[in-house]
């Protein structure tokens, strides 16, 4: 009993501490062979012509094959198309067969013995491609004269998306006493998973069923994708695997052209086909996400009041449509701009652009973090207009308690309303870790001195468990199906509970926090429940592990179907202790007549009894078996302030965190441990998006930042040590009362270090500088203003 | 061509090929999954095993090179079933997520505390500099191997 919320350690860990766990890149079939992929090394290019001979004739090759060899096999779908407007959609096929969009796309594959002999035969390969005008840039792509992608995509839009009333809007922004304009740029990531992404297939074809182990944050919906869309095949067919999976931060949520190329050649070569992609492969190959070019304007009145927020946004798609990628700048972003704060009028135009770079998709946040950056920014941008204190803006705009539940101004959140919030609560308490009166005036001596020092707020809140399936789902934002999850849980003869569910833990714990869950709503020991996930066969459908959902859904489903094995446990103990189920409790895993705790009957007892079925009331089936498929009425709105006080070297423009202090409320928590754990490793990312990270092309359409040499993901020591709190203000949504934590991290920790920077600059007069805030950058802006000093 | 390299106290005697690396050789040839690649520019450090008591990035380590050398990857780390103190450590300190990084990350660190015994923060984040991941912030794993150093 009370094991939810306890720091209880993770189950899992012992398989992964010893290095027993097996990845995707383990797995070892028999005769199974290996394929390499010839990638495109040009990012807008015709195939003219492929010539495979030389590459056939390599010894240890089993086979060569190009696009032309699966013309049978649809494009991959793209799920999530914008809500409510016209999609202009393009996504790739397994191989290309005529053009490329972007460098690295799949145009020829090699099966061998072994990779190292389909590596080599790859370079035999003759291509003649005929390289085509390039551009990467989503606002330019848009422009008169730009390089066209697609033909159904004129001036390569995908679409054009809107919220909020732009009349109104307008109307607020020319009333205002102040209106600060600013474009800035929410720059390209590149997400790296430690693991890479991974294929194997085999085929039988006595039963024509394929089972197909994938690096998947979702495989239900990879088995529905592949047989519905791809292959137009039974839903039965594909049984999709996910073992251990090394982290996905969404870049592992989509279907990709390797793993229907890999499951079709695994039927054309009759034998098992592994691919495992390189961190070459990751970079180019892999979603990217952000890549946001954005006009902001906000007005306010002379006291603070934000009266209005205009927005417009270009984003970038990539060369073709990755499976879900409209959706994210769309809902998860604009539907998000009125943040904690009570903004009365918000319009928001954004544009979904193809150009010719890696396809862009959710990245950690998806949407939220660039709707935060945006709204963060622009409140220091009001405070320093009006020569207010940056957290005193904050807080006259914040939405009182009191309001919950709330719809933000002009229906941008689409009929949903916020579920609840204290969001000075969690201000107050993060500047109370600062002593913020105290570090003002370190900053002020620290100035005479010629150190700049500069705190940084970002006061947030998020959306988690996207829901209901009638909201997001193509009545309302055009998600192609549902975002409920589903949970089972059977108590076995001897008490033992298995819990297999939908959703897919690729790092976050699941088998622990569920099994809490569980445990916690029995009455019996966490050590007696198992959690599965990952096979499709074998656990129920479901929609995954992304979006922060596994709690505020995931996990809401085990509590319902825990609760249902304790109603029929019940019934079960009133036919067994011959008394009205009415006058029953069940208490610490055991079940008694009111007032009479010495009749009890365990749960062990009880299913034991439900197992073999020799005495059961009238009409009760044997076996204490429940499943939930649980949807969800609202989102879950989890919140916080951030707070970020950074040293900028004068001489060199480099960074140095000397604190960071996170304030979260994520409601409930069932896991303190592993809820403290997520917040790190999201601000961790999101930190080193506003220093060090850059997806850059040059004007070739090649990626510059192409490798793990190139690209900046932080080491241990480029990033500081966290000081989390937390207040609690459980979601009054789901019966747990939690709200999501896999994302915070990420969404606010970005604008608080940049706001942080911003600050240390402000006796060089700097408004804004666009991330990463390289030393590069900052000593410049530095030197160009130098008004201050 | 025949090496024969002792990986976890075993003595193994493998035909490697010249080429290929002593990842390639521990995982496909010894079966040792253990060890991960998660890159291939020696930047993530998932791959890194004790080559003679040192921490190497078996990438970077032709499997010829290891001939009569003495290996241990994560799976030989355990004495008698009882786990090292690093591995008990980050299990305590929820130093691991996906675990993916965690065998590179985790010899890295019994290589750190065999030099230095008493490590402060910098020195350990510096001593993991090899070694990337991408879940915890690191902030875990430091607070891991500090413990593991107290108990060692």
């Amino acid at each position: 009993m009370g094991v939810l919320g306890q720091s209880i350690k993770r189950r899992e860990d012992p398989r992964l501490i010893t290095g027993e766990a097996k990845f995707l890149d383990d797995i070892q079939l028999a005769g199974m062979a290996h394929a390499a992929i010839l990638r495109s090394p040009y990012a807008h290019a015709k195939i003219k012509s492929i010539n495979t001979d030389k590459a056939k004739a390599h010894p240890g090759v089993i086979g060569v094959f190009t696009g032309k060899d699966f013309m049978d096999v649809n494009p991959l779908p793209c799920a999530w198309q914008a809500g409510g407007v016209k999609n202009n959609a393009n996504t790739p096929r397994c191989l290309e067969v005529d053009r490329v969009t972007h460098t690295g796309m799949g145009v020829a594959v090699v099966v061998a013995q072994d990779r190292y002999i389909a590596e080599d035969a790859l370079a035999l390969i003759d291509v003649e491609w005929e390289p085509l005008p390039v551009v990467t840039d989503a606002k330019k792509a848009t422009e008169a004269g730009a390089p066209q992608l697609h033909e159904n995509a004129p001036n390569n839009i995908e679409c054009e998306w809107e919220c909020g009333d732009a009349a109104a809007t307008a109307d607020a922004l020319q009333g205002a006493d102040v209106v600060v304009k600013q474009s800035i740029i929410n720059q390209r990531l590149i997400p790296n998973a430690m693991e890479p992404r991974g294929c194997a297939a085999q085929y039988n074809p006595a039963s024509d069923e394929y089972t197909v182990w994938m690096t998947s944050q979702a495989p239900h919906v990879m088995k529905l994708l592949m047989t519905a869309f791809v292959f137009g095949i039974a839903e039965t067919k594909i049984r999709i695997i996910s073992p251990q999976v090394g982290g996905g931060f969404g870049a592992k949520i989509y279907l990709y052209p390797e793993y229907v190329l890999v499951t079709a050649l695994a039927k054309k070569l009759g034998r098992p086909i592994k691919w495992n992609e390189t961190r070459r492969e990751n970079y180019i190959a892999t979603t990217h996400g952000r890549d946001h070019i954005t006009d902001i304007e906000i007005g306010a009145k002379k006291d603070g009041t934000i009266t209005g927020l205009r927005v417009k946004t270009y984003a970038n798609m990539g060369g073709i449509l990755s499976t879900i990628a409209p959706g994210i700048p769309t809902t998860l972003y604009g539907r998000l701009l009125s943040g904690p704060y009570k903004i009365p009028h918000i319009y928001c135009h954004v544009t979904n652009v193809y150009t010719n770079t890696a396809m862009v998709d959710a990245y950690r946040g998806a949407g939220r973090p660039e709707a935060t950056y945006v709204l963060e920014r622009a409140m220091d941008w009001v405070a320093e207009e009006l020569g207010m204190d940056p957290a005193d803006v904050r807080r006259k705009n914040f939405i009182p308690s009191n309001e919950f539940p709330y719809a933000p101004a002009d229906n941008i959140l689409a009929g949903l309303k916020y579920d609840s919030g204290d969001y000075d609560k969690t201000l107050d308490k993060a500047l109370q870790m600062l002593n913020y009166a105290e570090f003002r005036e370190e900053q002020q001596a620290a100035r005479k001195k010629g150190k700049y020092l500069g705190v940084g707020f970002s006061t947030y809140i998020e959306l988690c468990g996207v829901a209901p399936s009638a909201w997001i789902g193509l009545p309302g934002q055009g998600w192609g199906a549902g975002l409920w999850e589903s949970a089972n849980i059977r108590m076995h003869l001897t008490g033992k509970v298995v819990v297999t569910t939908g959703s897919q833990s690729h790092g976050q714990g699941h088998e622990t926090t569920m099994a809490q869950v569980v445990a916690d709503e029995l009455g019996i020991s966490v050590d007696d429940v198992i959690v599965q996930h990952s096979d499709t066969n074998g656990t129920p459908f479901g929609y995954g592990s992304y979006g922060s959902r596994s709690g505020a859904v995931g996990a809401v489903a085990v509590l319902r179907a825990a609760q249902r094995i304790k109603e029929k446990a019940k019934r079960l103990a009133a036919h067994m202790l011959e008394a009205n189920v009415q006058d029953l409790i069940y208490e610490d895993g055991k079940v008694f007549v009111k007032g009479a705790p010495a009749t009890a009957k365990t749960i062990q007892e009880i299913a034991l009894q439900s197992a073999v079925g020799y005495s059961l009331p009238e009409g009760m089936e044997p076996f204490l078996d429940e499943t939930s498929y649980y949807d969800p009425p609202n989102c879950t709105y989890p919140f916080g302030a951030h707070i970020c006080v950074v040293e900028v070297d004068g001489n060199t423009g480099k960074t140095k965190i000397l604190r960071y202090i996170a304030c979260d409320d994520v409601g409930n928590v069932i896991n303190p441990m592993i809820v403290d754990g997520q917040v790190h490793g999201g601000i961790a990312q999101g930190v080193a998006q506003a220093l060090y990270e850059h997806g850059v092309y040059d004007e070739n359409g090649t990626l510059l930042s192409g490798s793990m040499m190139d690209y900046a993901v932080p080491t241990a020591a480029m990033l500081p040590s966290y000081e989390t709190a937390r207040t609690v203000t459980p979601s009054p949504v789901n019966p747990l009362g939690v709200k999501g934590a896999g994302e915070t991290g990420a969404i606010a920790s970005t604008p608080a270090v940049v706001n942080a920077v911003m600050d240390a600059l402000k006796p060089f007069g700097v408004k804004h500088i666009d991330m990463p805030l390289t030393p590069e950058k900052v000593w410049k802006a530095m030197q160009s203003n130098n008004g201050g000093m | 061509m025949k090496v024969s390299i002792k990986v976890n106290g075993q003595l193994r005697e493998v035909d490697v090929e010249p080429r290929w690396l002593l990842v390639h050789v521990l995982r496909e040839k010894l079966g040792l999954t253990g060890t991960n690649v998660g890159c291939d520019t020696s930047q993530c450090g998932a791959c890194t095993v004790l080559m003679n008591g040192m921490a190497v990035k078996s990438c970077t380590v032709l499997g010829v090179q290891a001939d009569g050398a003495d290996i241990t990857t994560i799976e030989g780390l355990r004495t008698d079933g009882a786990y090292h103190p690093v591995q008990q450590a980050f299990w305590d300190h929820h130093g691991l997520q996906c675990g993916f990084c965690t065998p590179g990350m985790i010899l890295t660190a019994v290589d750190l505390l065999t030099h230095h015994g008493d490590p402060n923060d910098e020195t350990i984040r510096h001593g993991l500099e090899g070694n990337l991941c991408r879940c915890t912030g690191y902030e875990n794993i430091v607070r891991a191997v500090r413990d593991a150093a107290d108990k060692m």
